[in-house]
């Protein structure tokens, strides 16, 4: 049955190679049919062997391919084991119903068949990279989920600033990709291969922590690109210039938490240095936090949803870094449900208000569009942590390891406590702007409910969101369970009290019940609070971080280029070719004038010549 | 059979078919020549077909002695080093002659240059015997010089005897050296000079003479590869030269360089590669950042791809010096899908020149509207230029860099933030180019790519993903050699290959099964 | 008085030498020409005289090639003469100077 896994990937590659090369023909809406039910089969594929693992009738086990550079020992080959097998169900279960959903969104866009190529191969690409059994397949799969990313995200091309977000996005991530591969360096030096099994094993034997840190470290780097984390978070809110069942997908449910799960994969080697763990969880806090803040702030529906998504992976970093890497996962499960159906509510609302994303000029859509309400009602608990949805459970956990860690890693739980009022706060004041108090819309506008392919998806998506909380609850940690051969080799921390852990939940929850309260009173109201000025201004841009980085580092370096390209290239290097150039042109000047054309001089000069050799064979004795 | 011979003369018999045409018939000149360079084609193909997996020496050996006394002779051979450069060039060649379509004037002259071009850079590949490859590298320079001066644009006059200049001053140096090496071997064997290939690898040296017979030959493949500073012949060539003269200036003739380097340099003179390969390896770097960071900023598209050449030759540079057998068989590698990448790239730059006259990003904008096909594939070929894992370029510089980061880690850790500018002048050029709304109206009439464009591109797409997902025959033929090579070096000389940990190790944990039982004892 | 090779060794160099400079100081092209065959046959007369001295064989062979070379060379310079005659209308050196760089 595994043997075939390999089908996974096949199934949503042929689809891209068929709608990228065949689209035109096959048109709409086939095109997208096509790419639904080959990723909705993938996903019923890989149901079985799920199942197998769950009830324990399957083993975790690496299923070898073929080999693809050998001289560094890389084959294609796919590890099975729990984690892979979650995050298979997620990318393709999600991915199937987005695309299921994308069939509507994309109604009469003139490249439809394009947009669902791109969107099976995002898919393939992501399981290349959930499945891979090695670092230099995971890779792979990391730069082409950065490529499906980049050519989604421009999607619109026509409008320059899709075009510039989706290169944003790719380079950006390249920035993170660079400490990925000089990770993947050292690893090679370190272990003479890329295999997780070898490396795992034989890690804390070879690596020092030294070594260790340093790897971990360049991983992270990578991570806080495709994970996007500070100081490389700024491509994200840009990438909302994507479709938004693009934003669903990649920039919420499964892309961005690539990070995430390639660090709960790296878990042993983060074991080893404990360094980068307090690096990574204050990085992961402070992320959190400030994508929080922002958020606050922000107008534009999905821009709302992007600082959210940056915060929540905040959260799952922070996990990381505590060493809960369970519950980082967890919270990426959770999350994913959540924050899809969020963008996807959030599309159908775009759709429905023809491409009005502002929520200042929404307001009142409940009635207009009452699956969507209800649904986003769901979201919206589920992300501001309310009993029992399912990021009550998820993120409550992290915040638990967290504090459980004591000492100075309380300012960490108090930073993630914080995180949790702000999200409160501005996910009800979404839900508040965008669907209750009176209709604010622009003239004309009639918002409309979406259609069925729509709306299911987001049915579905609410279902998972509500229920899939209690698969882990401090109670019954089944999920911890389900995935413990994934962290076999890892030491595993003592778990929390149950009354300990009611408290600080207990707690949570209150804080979560406080920023609803305060955001609803704030903004349920026919007077919109005015949001001008100092604070709100500087956060609706971003606290101009993009600009810091305009000034500090783009525009630097292209002065720099521009001085290569200028300067040294033509003036330095060339300078000095011409030169030698010019060396022998005045010389040949010089010496033309002794080319006077008369044969009688050159006869002269002959005769001068032969007599000065005769005298100087003479004069030194020659043989005469 | 006398393959190899067969090879060199086949573009040469084609130049004299060609020469017999009549000259006012291009409708008959066209075909022919495609079809007499397939011939080669065919040929190498043949040579691929037969070569012995796993043989490390060399194959296919010819040996005609000329002249016993000065040691010259007809040795021609294959091995793992030069067989994919071989195939490399019996690929690009016809692909050049069949996107050389809309050339009109004088075609009877450009496709005898084209067919003699051919046989001069198989020759270099092919030789045995350094005088017979002195011959064929400096062949190889006149019909690429009346290439660029009689079909070039603007600037060609300028740039041709540019490059002419800049390659016969390192020739000079290569010359020297050759006749110097050669009349030592002779020496030592008893005749005037030898410049068999084979016997100079016995040959006993001074340190002295060692060095400035390896400066002499880096010289001139170092301004052929072209390393940093020896380069900035590079962008002018390529920017005037007609498309089919870019795609093999950029596709086969610097590999001549890189070649050079490997099959010369580090093979005849070890101890001065390990002694000193590090600042060649360090040239290579600055290279490396050096031609992205100046491609970067490029008003000029086609100028921009001739310094991503300057980036991306740097790598195979590290690779060679990096002394790994990863980082060599990483080099190898990527000469072949350079010569891809950025072949494809100069292709469609020259098609789109064909249609619009012009090479200045400026000029273009929106493109991917009006010629969706022509951005896909260059979106695609951008790519597999910037390294995107899964196309050939990432295999070749991956292997790069896991190798040389055995050798010299630091210069590895630089060298690898060239994915990120090769992102960035990649990127950016494209959305220049394509995306946004169509600034000039003359590009809204542009027809897009038609059939026979699109199968000029096809071999080069199909390689380029083929060798990306499966490396490993070609991995396969190349590794003997190199590891040949290095056997050699660590024999004459105390480099010792970096060890890394555990690669004997063949621990293969299934690691399920280690907690597994616990998990069917939870709540699962 | 035996006629000795230093009296042949003379005679060519006094040749040679009326010959050099004749090709110096005259400007009229046929006689400079004329000079040069001079100069060619005093090398021809010494060559044949160490021959002869010798008891070598070479010396005289040498002398034909020259004869031979000299016998071509003569076709070709006269042929140009003639064309630089008609276009000048003198074969006056000094009014020649196209090759000036």
């Amino acid at each position: 049955m595994t043997d075939l896994l390999w089908i996974l990937i096949a199934l949503p590659l042929t689809g891209a190679f068929i709608n990228i090369v065949f689209g035109k023909r096959i048109g709409e809406p086939l095109a997208g049919w096509l790419g639904f039910v080959l990723v909705g089969s993938a996903w019923a594929i890989a149901v079985v062997p799920t199942l197998g693992l769950l009830t324990g009738s399957g083993t975790p086990e690496t299923i070898y391919l073929f080999s693809w550079i050998p001289v560094v020992g890389a084959d294609a080959a796919i590890l099975w084991d729990p984690l892979s097998a979650l995050l298979t169900m997620i990318v393709t279960g999600v991915g199937a119903l987005i695309h299921l959903y994308s069939i509507g969104y994309m109604h009469g866009d003139e490249r439809f068949a394009r947009f669902f190529g791109y969107l099976n191969l995002f898919i393939a690409s992501m399981l290349i990279l959930v499945l891979a059994s090695n670092y230099a397949v995971m890779f792979i799969g990391w730069e082409l989920v950065g490529l499906s990313s980049y050519l989604l995200i421009s999607f619109w091309f026509k409008k320059p600033s899709a075009a510039a977000a989706g290169k944003k996005a790719f380079i950006v991530n390249r920035i993170g990709d660079w400490g990925f591969l000089v990770a993947l360096m050292i690893i090679f030096a370190s272990f003479g291969t890329f295999d997780f099994g070898v490396i795992f094993t034989t890690a804390p034997v070879v690596l020092t922590t030294g070594a260790a840190t340093a790897i971990t470290l360049l991983l992270f780097l990578g991570a806080t690109g495709k994970s996007a984390q500070i100081p490389l978070y700024i491509w994200l809110p840009d990438a909302m210039e994507g479709p938004t069942p693009v934003s669903a997908l990649i920039h919420a449910a499964t892309m961005v938490t690539a990070g995430v799960f390639m660090m709960a994969r790296s878990a042993v080697l983060f074991e080893l240095a404990p360094i980068s763990g307090v690096t990574i969880a204050v990085i992961g806090g402070a992320t959190a936090l400030l994508a929080a803040v922002i958020a606050v702030t922000q107008m534009d529906i999905k821009k709302v949803l992007a600082y959210s998504t940056i915060s929540q992976l905040g959260y799952m970093v922070m996990g990381v870094g505590v060493g809960a890497y369970s519950a980082g996962v967890f919270h990426l499960s959770t999350h994913a449900f959540f924050k899809a159906l969020l963008f996807l509510g959030a599309g159908s609302v775009i759709h429905g208000m023809a491409d009005e994303q502002d929520m200042r000029k929404m307001g009142g859509l409940r009635k207009a569009m009452p699956v969507t309400f209800v649904t986003m009602t769901v979201g919206w608990l589920a992300i501001s942590g309310i009993f029992p949805f399912s990021g009550f459970w998820s993120k409550d956990e992290i915040l638990a390891a967290t504090f459980q860690r004591g000492g100075p890693w309380l300012i960490l739980w108090a930073v993630g406590i914080l995180a949790a009022l702000l999200t409160a706060f501005y996910m009800t004041r979404l839900y508040v702007l965008t669907f209750l108090g009176k209709p604010r819309w622009a003239e004309g506008t009639e918002p409309h409910e979406s259609p069925w392919t729509m709306t299911l998806p987001l049915a579905v998506l609410a279902v998972a969101a509500v229920i899939f909380g209690v698969f882990n609850t401090p109670a019954r940690l089944a999920f911890e369970h389900f995935l413990e051969p994934s962290f076999a080799l890892i030491s595993h921390a003592e778990p929390l009290d149950l009354p300990l852990a009611a408290v600080l939940a207990l707690f949570a929850l209150v804080v979560a019940i406080g920023g609803i309260a305060w955001s609803w009173f704030r903004y349920n109201r026919d007077e919109l609070p005015v949001e001008e000025g100092g604070f709100w201004q500087r956060g609706l841009n971003g606290f101009a971080v993009d600009d810091l980085y305009g000034r500090v580092i783009v525009e630097p370096g292209k002065k720099v280029c521009e001085w290569f390209a200028d300067s040294v290239d033509p003036k330095g290097i060339d300078g000095v070719s011409h030169g030698i150039a010019q060396g022998v042109r005045t010389a040949g000047d010089g010496l033309k004038t002794l080319q006077s054309g008369q044969v009688r001089s050159y006869a002269g000069g002959i005769a001068i010549g032969a007599v000065v050799l005769i005298l100087a064979v003479l004069a030194l004795g020659g043989g005469f | 059979m006398p393959v190899l011979t067969i090879l060199l003369v086949l573009p040469i018999v084609g130049a004299l078919v060609v020469a017999v045409l009549p000259k006012r018939r291009p409708e008959l000149i066209y075909p022919i020549s495609l079809v007499v360079s397939i011939l080669p084609l065919a040929v190498a193909g043949y040579i691929l077909w037969n070569f012995t997996v796993g043989d490390a020496s060399f194959q296919f050996t010819e040996d005609i002695s000329f002249n016993e006394t000065i040691g010259f002779g007809w040795r021609v051979a294959v091995d793992g080093v030069s067989l994919f450069m071989v195939v490399l060039t019996a690929l690009l060649f016809p692909i050049a002659i069949a996107a050389s379509h809309a050339v009109t004037d004088r075609l009877k002259t450009y496709m005898i240059l084209m067919l003699v071009l051919e046989t001069g850079v198989l020759g270099v590949f092919l030789s045995l015997d350094l005088l017979l490859f002195f011959a064929f590298f400096e062949i190889v320079l006149i019909p690429m010089y009346m290439l660029i001066a009689m079909w070039g644009s603007e600037n060609r006059a300028y740039a041709s005897m540019k490059f002419v200049l800049f390659t016969a001053a390192g020739s000079a140096f290569l010359f020297a050296s050759i006749i110097a090496l050669g009349l030592l071997a002779g020496e030592q064997i008893g005749t005037l000079a030898s410049f068999d290939f084979r016997t100079m690898l016995d040959v006993e040296l001074t340190r002295t003479t060692q060095i400035l017979l390896f400066s002499g030959f880096a010289i001139a493949f170092a301004i052929k590869v072209p390393l940093f500073p020896f380069h900035t012949w590079l962008p002018d060539a390529h920017t005037e030269a007609p498309t089919a003269g870019s795609v093999l200036l950029a596709g086969v003739l610097l590999k001549m360089g890189t070649y050079g380097l490997l099959r010369f340099n580090v093979t005849l003179f070890p101890e001065i590669t390990v002694d000193f390969g590090f600042w060649l390896a360090l040239l290579g770097v600055v290279g490396i950042v050096y031609g992205a960071a100046v491609a970067i900023v490029q008003p000029d598209i086609k100028r921009l791809v001739a310094y991503s050449s300057v980036s991306h030759m740097g790598f195979i540079v590290l690779g060679i010096f990096a002394l790994t057998s990863q980082a060599l068989q990483g080099s190898i590698f990527q000469m072949i899908s350079h010569g891809l990448t950025t072949g494809a790239l100069f292709l469609l730059i020259g098609m789109v020149y064909d249609r619009t006259h012009t090479r200045k990003i400026a000029d273009y904008g929106g493109l991917a509207k009006v010629m969706p096909v022509f951005a896909g594939l260059f979106l695609f070929s951008a790519f597999a230029s910037a390294g995107l894992p899964g196309l050939s370029g990432f295999v070749g510089e991956f292997t790069i860099l896991i190798g040389s980061y055995l050798t010299f880690p630091t210069l590895a850790i630089i060298s690898a933030s060239g994915v990120i500018l090769a992102a960035i002048y990649l990127l950016w050029a494209y959305e220049r180019v394509f995306t946004g709304p169509i600034t000039n109206s003359k590009l809204e009439a542009l027809k897009d790519l038609n059939v026979r464009e699109i199968a000029i591109l096809l071999p080069l797409v199909i390689l380029i993903i083929g060798l990306g997902v499966y490396p490993k025959p070609v991995m396969d033929r190349i590794e003997p050699s190199v590891n040949l090579m290095l056997d050699r070096i660590e024999a004459v000389t105390d480099y010792q290959v970096p060890e890394f940990g555990g690669s004997d190790d063949t621990v293969d944990i299934e690691y399920g099964e280690i907690e597994y039982e616990e998990h069917e004892g939870g709540d699962g | 008085m035996t006629l000795t090779i230093s009296w042949f060794l003379i005679l060519a160099a006094a040749l040679f030498s009326i010959g050099v400079a004749g090709v110096l100081i005259r400007r009229n092209a046929l006689v400079m020409f004329m000079s040069i065959e001079l100069m060619l046959n005093s090398v021809n007369l010494t060559f044949v005289a160490v021959s002869r001295e010798l008891g070598l064989i070479e010396g005289q062979v040498a002398a034909l090639f020259v004869m031979v070379v000299a016998a071509a060379e003569v076709t070709i310079g006269l042929a140009i003469i003639v064309a630089v005659f008609r276009r000048k209308a003198s074969a006056n050196v000094d009014e020649l100077a196209e090759l000036r760089g």
